[in-house]
């Protein structure tokens, strides 16, 4: 299957799922009990406020049309209003979206970069000392970081170079320096996963008749290490690192509570204890979208990784 | 089940099921060896943010309360609500998957794009978003929400198994001597399927108790009691006080861990056991 073809396909289902997700939340959106305009009104509403508010919101109009419009909102790439106090707030949800998207890509981009220039040295090193002391306590470390909740490390992460040793800015704050900590926090749970997948997919690739083959034909170790067992062991490594990306994309909503920085996690958050459908809506959309986006991109990074996946 | 009996296991994960054995205890007995009571009439300003001492082994929280005490009632909670949780989670997905794998075609089909649809947005989004859409959530809540996504896991592992099962020459002659669908699903694939299902259930342990306390750790939970995600939420201000007095900001951080760790070693070390290819994989 030509690589057109099969981001075609890819797309298509993609499409579908997210069309299924966006269903979904509407609908869900439209059982839970709850008026939104009584939260986005507020106590002291004019009946006036309430009827405009009515109608920005689209809750005027019968259900099935009220999702034509929602489909619209996104062909015109707005998402909707916000409509936040009274009906009267003309800002757009793609727009609040798009104030809060770059602090989560940095977040993200950043997470991924501590994880994967800590995990790959650490899981080459554990495979290839597989059963001393250097392979016991990466594994036993790779292991406890997994199961240590986030809600403890990030404020232990505050508390020692936040207050204790001042060398990193503390929470509300941004620039670069101000991502340090968010992405250690975010960085090490990630690098423990993937660690732990590189040791026991490289393990499995050392003992392959090829590497036997390679060492046999009197390659230097380290050519047969990184080129010949690592690119396969990869495989594996960057299913896990693609999907923990399009999560980390979505927004680490525990990390950015303790850093108080905004981000697409906290706005669904924010979107839904304000009942403001539309802005729900939008972030989940998004949300489906880059998970979509980077399930296909994992996909091609196989191809790449391993020829006789794109042959096949 | 008789395959699980005299189940030869790693020293890993024997250690694993020693830490979960050690948290089901506490869920059980916690609360009747726990020296103090939790509830809001245990409240005692006089002795607010204290260290340990002979009085309160691991000090009290900032309403004077004994830090031990809600850790053990707190282990109660989170036995009862993971256990819920996974039981339900465990049947709803099993069945469904061996329904999928068994009947194929547009059973399969369905279920297989509805899992699809769950798995294309963050679990742990999609379980604070429906606590978070529910005003005063209750337990029933959290346990919907968990549950909502959390049977993906145990309806796929039974469907790639029973799709499997179902080519195997028992199962074939179960079908020539006339055995019902309903007989050989329940003689012959489910038994079967009991022990990945096992494994899955361990890995959704630690993943429940993880879940559950980012929950409360945003303030998203019932507010009642204790629980090890509140006490999580309040840990955070501990760090900021006086020597001895900052370890109540560890306790229930530690207390999670121990448990997610020992399912995740107990997990790993029954697959190592049950599906000798898989081993070492994380």
């Amino acid at each position: 299957m030509s690589i057109g073809r099969f981001l075609l396909r890819r797309l298509g289902s993609g499409l579908i799922t997210i069309l299924g997700v966006s269903i979904l939340v509407f609908a869900f959106l439209h059982i839970v009990p709850g008026d939104p305009v009584d939260h986005l009104a507020g106590d002291n509403a004019t009946p006036g406020q309430r009827e405009q508010l009515e109608k920005c919101l689209g809750l005027d109009q019968s259900l099935p049309m009220q999702f034509v419009s929602f489909l619209g909102h996104i062909a015109d790439g707005t998402l909707g209003r916000q409509c936040a106090g009274g009906g009267g707030d003309k800002r757009t949800v793609a727009g609040r979206i798009f104030e809060v998207m770059p602090y989560t890509m940095w977040l993200a981009l950043a997470g991924m970069l501590v994880a994967i220039v800590l995990a790959l040295p650490l899981g080459i090193l554990a495979a290839v000392r597989r059963g001393t002391w250097i392979d016991t306590l990466a594994t036993t470390a790779s292991l406890s970081m997994v199961a240590m909740p986030q809600m403890m490390f990030a404020p232990l992460l505050l508390f020692w170079f936040f207050i204790t040793l001042g060398w990193f800015p503390g929470p509300g704050e941004t620039g670069a320096l101000a991502l340090v900590l968010p992405a250690l926090a975010v960085g090490t749970h990630l690098m423990a996963m993937l660690a732990r997948m590189t040791r026991s997919s490289m393990v499995e690739v050392l003992g392959e008749d090829y590497v036997r083959t390679a060492r046999a034909k009197g390659l230097p170790e380290s050519r047969v290490l990184y080129v010949h067992a690592l690119r396969n062991a990869l495989l594996p490594v960057i299913t896990i690192a693609g999907l923990q990306f399009g999560s980390m994309l979505s927004g680490a909503i525990v990390i950015e509570n303790v850093f108080a920085r905004p981000g697409l996690g906290t706005t669904l958050l924010q979107g839904i204890q304000e009942r403001n459908y539309p802005v729900v809506q939008g972030c989940v959309l998004v949300i489906a979208v880059i998970y979509v986006v980077v399930n296909i991109l994992v996909d091609l990074a196989y191809g790449l990784a391993d020829p006789r996946i794109r042959r096949a | 089940m008789k395959r699980l009996k005299g189940l030869k296991l790693s020293p890993s994960a024997w250690v694993g099921l020693g830490m979960v054995l050690t948290f089901v205890l506490a869920g059980i007995f916690g609360p009747w060896i726990a020296p103090y009571d939790v509830s809001s009439q245990a409240i005692d300003l006089t002795h607010k943010f204290e260290g340990p001492s002979s009085a309160h082994w691991l000090g009290t929280d900032s309403n004077g309360r004994d830090a031990l005490s809600q850790l053990l009632f707190g282990a109660r909670k989170a036995l009862m609500l993971s256990g819920i949780v996974v039981a339900i989670t465990a049947t709803i997905g099993l069945t469904l998957g061996t329904l999928a794998g068994w009947y194929r075609g547009w059973v399969d089909e369905v279920l297989m794009r509805f899992v699809d649809i769950l798995l294309s947005f963050p679990g742990i989004l999609m379980n604070i978003a429906i606590v978070a859409t529910v005003a005063n959530p209750g337990v029933g809540v959290v346990i919907l929400a968990l549950a909502a996504n959390g049977w993906v896991g145990y309806a796929r592992v039974a469907r790639g198994q029973v799709l499997a099962l179902r080519e195997r020459d028992y199962v074939t002659a179960a079908i020539a001597l006339g055995a019902s669908n309903r007989r050989v699903m329940w003689k012959h694939l489910v038994p079967n399927l009991m022990g990945p299902a096992l494994v899955q259930m361990s890995f959704g342990l630690g993943a429940i108790i993880l879940i559950e306390a980012a929950l409360a750790f945003l303030g998203l939970g019932p507010q009642v009691d204790y629980t090890w995600g509140s006490m999580l939420d309040q840990a955070r201000t501990f760090l900021w006080k006086d020597d001895w007095v900052k370890l109540y900001a560890l306790i229930p951080g530690l207390a999670i861990m121990w448990v997610v760790l020992g399912a995740n070693l107990l997990g790993d070390g029954l697959r190592d056991r049950l599906d000798p290819r898989q081993r070492g994989k994380s």
